[in-house]
């Protein structure tokens, strides 16, 4: 069972209908049992990194979440869902975040070339953790080509004190940012998947077919 | 690096796509959920429906077109027309829009644009406007600001509008030129250009296009981040894959059409 969890983030309908388009069930919920029983887990986010870590914190969730990504299985961050599956966030002052990845996140300096918010298509550009010379392989992204374009709209982006888990980046404000990021069964992405078309919904696809573990040496 | 957006607007009235010339003389196209979607594949960018009887005939938008077109379209979509209050904007937004455009509303009430702003964040809220070159005494661009459907003159600048829509917290602004409008001539590129140098926030020019390079000069010359176009593909004269080609063949950072 794919589970969206639902901390009152806005819009979750957009990534229900999104993995109806390729063909996956998923149910909306934000209760603990429901959480705990999913195979896979998409944690969406929309609005700021405090307001959102409030909410799960007033909902008691983190304990929940945290207890579900010990289990090995899947979990894909979307959005705000990417940035405070880290340490902590510069928005709303300082927040501690959920801690899976080590770092924080940081905000675009705007420019008349590169307007914050980020947002409209852009591209990806995967690095050698997400690729072999045989094309991409990490299973989240695969098939997808590097280069694709992904529905951006944010103003911070994560900082993943570890290089290794940077799966893809994108430039914005003249410097690239991390725009996937994974470790181990944790796979998050800046961009909104549910809204980025062909290769949005096909990185959905891939994260349905992930049972969350990698080949090899545990990371590709 | 970001490209700019071909965004493929759907005027709708009854419950069908429908297309004007200045605002008139408007004719039936097709059904607006299966219009989107056939776009949504050819690769477009975004898209955007206006209801544009929903003001005039004061009746909500109709949501349930809106809740189709989310289970069909998986690309940004804004919707406008027929927005009253935040209610409206808070139901087109959960039943799957990006975005919600107001118009004639927010020149009545400039603070739906702060409140909209607030409850869903500043890039939930474009700011259409309708204006036109009348050369009003008094105003300092020489472009007015028109509402319901460009009917009703303002007396209000056009780009002085922008500035505080945006300042008010509108995180886009979508300029549609009445006089370009329907014309197939190409955009107002001196309006466009005001705007877009006037605000930090991105512009969606409207109202014109009639071939590939009105975009490409839109996007050079007008300074626009994003263009909307209508009858040039409603008619089938141009389809998106052939504009997008165009557009990456004059240099326009554009994402591929799949």
């Amino acid at each position: 069972m794919i589970v969206i969890v639902d901390y009152k983030a806005g819009n979750l309908t957009s990534v229900q209908l999104a993995l109806a388009e390729v063909g996956e069930e998923s149910v909306i919920s934000s209760d603990p049992a429901i959480i705990a029983a999913a195979d896979h887990l998409v944690f969406p986010g929309v609005g700021a990194a405090g307001s959102a870590m409030e909410e799960l914190r007033r909902m008691d969730l983190e304990p929940v979440l945290k207890a579900y990504v010990a289990t090995g299985k899947p979990f894909l961050g979307i959005c705000v869902g990417c940035q405070i599956i880290m340490d902590w966030s510069l928005e709303d002052g300082r927040t501690d975040c959920l801690g899976l990845l080590p770092g924080g996140t940081d905000i675009f300096a705007a420019s008349p070339e590169s307007k914050v918010p980020h947002m409209g298509w852009n591209q990806i550009r995967f690095t050698k953790r997400a690729v072999s010379g045989r094309g991409p392989r990490h299973p989240l992204v695969m098939g997808i080509p590097d280069g694709s374009e992904f529905y951006f709209v944010h103003s911070y982006f994560p900082t993943p004190a570890d290089t290794d888990h940077v799966l893809a980046l994108t430039d914005y404000g003249g410097k690239p940012f991390a725009s996937i990021l994974g470790s181990g069964n944790i796979a998050a992405c800046q961009f909104h998947v549910e809204k980025s078309g062909r290769w949005g919904l096909a990185l959905l696809k891939n994260f349905c077919r992930w049972d969350g573990r990698l080949e090899g040496d545990g990371v590709c | 690096m970001l490209t700019k957006r071909l965004i493929v607007c759907l005027d709708v009235r009854n419950g069908k796509v429908t297309k004007g010339v200045k605002f008139k003389e408007n004719v039936d196209l097709g059904d607006p959920v299966e219009m989107g979607r056939k776009y949504y594949l050819d690769g477009v960018d975004e898209l955007v429906f206006y209801d544009i009887m929903a003001s005039a005939e004061k009746r909500p938008i109709d949501i349930a077109m809106v809740r189709a077109v989310a289970r069909k379209v998986f690309i940004p979509f804004s919707v406008g027309g027929g927005i009253r209050n935040l209610d409206d904007m808070r139901e087109v937004l959960l039943a799957g829009a990006e975005k919600v455009s107001v118009n004639s509303l927010a020149v009545q009430n400039p603070d739906i644009i702060s409140q909209g702003a607030r409850a869903f964040g500043k890039q939930c809220i474009v700011l259409g406007m309708d204006a036109k070159k009348t050369g009003l005494p008094g105003l300092p661009s020489g472009y007015e600001v028109f509402v319901q459907g460009g009917r009703k003159a303002m007396g209000i600048d056009a780009i002085e509008w922008a500035k505080k829509a945006v300042a008010l917290g509108a995180g886009e602004i979508c300029v549609n030129s009445i006089d370009a409008d329907g014309t197939k001539d190409g955009y107002e590129l001196t309006l466009t250009r005001l705007i877009a140098e006037a605000v930090d926030v991105p512009v969606i020019a409207s109202g014109g296009a009639g071939t590939p390079s009105h975009l490409v000069d839109v996007f050079n010359k007008g300074k626009a981040d994003a263009g909307l176009v209508a009858s040039m593909v409603h008619y089938g004269t141009y389809t998106i894959p052939a504009i997008k080609a165009d557009l990456s063949a004059a240099g326009i950072p554009i994402r591929a059409a799949v």
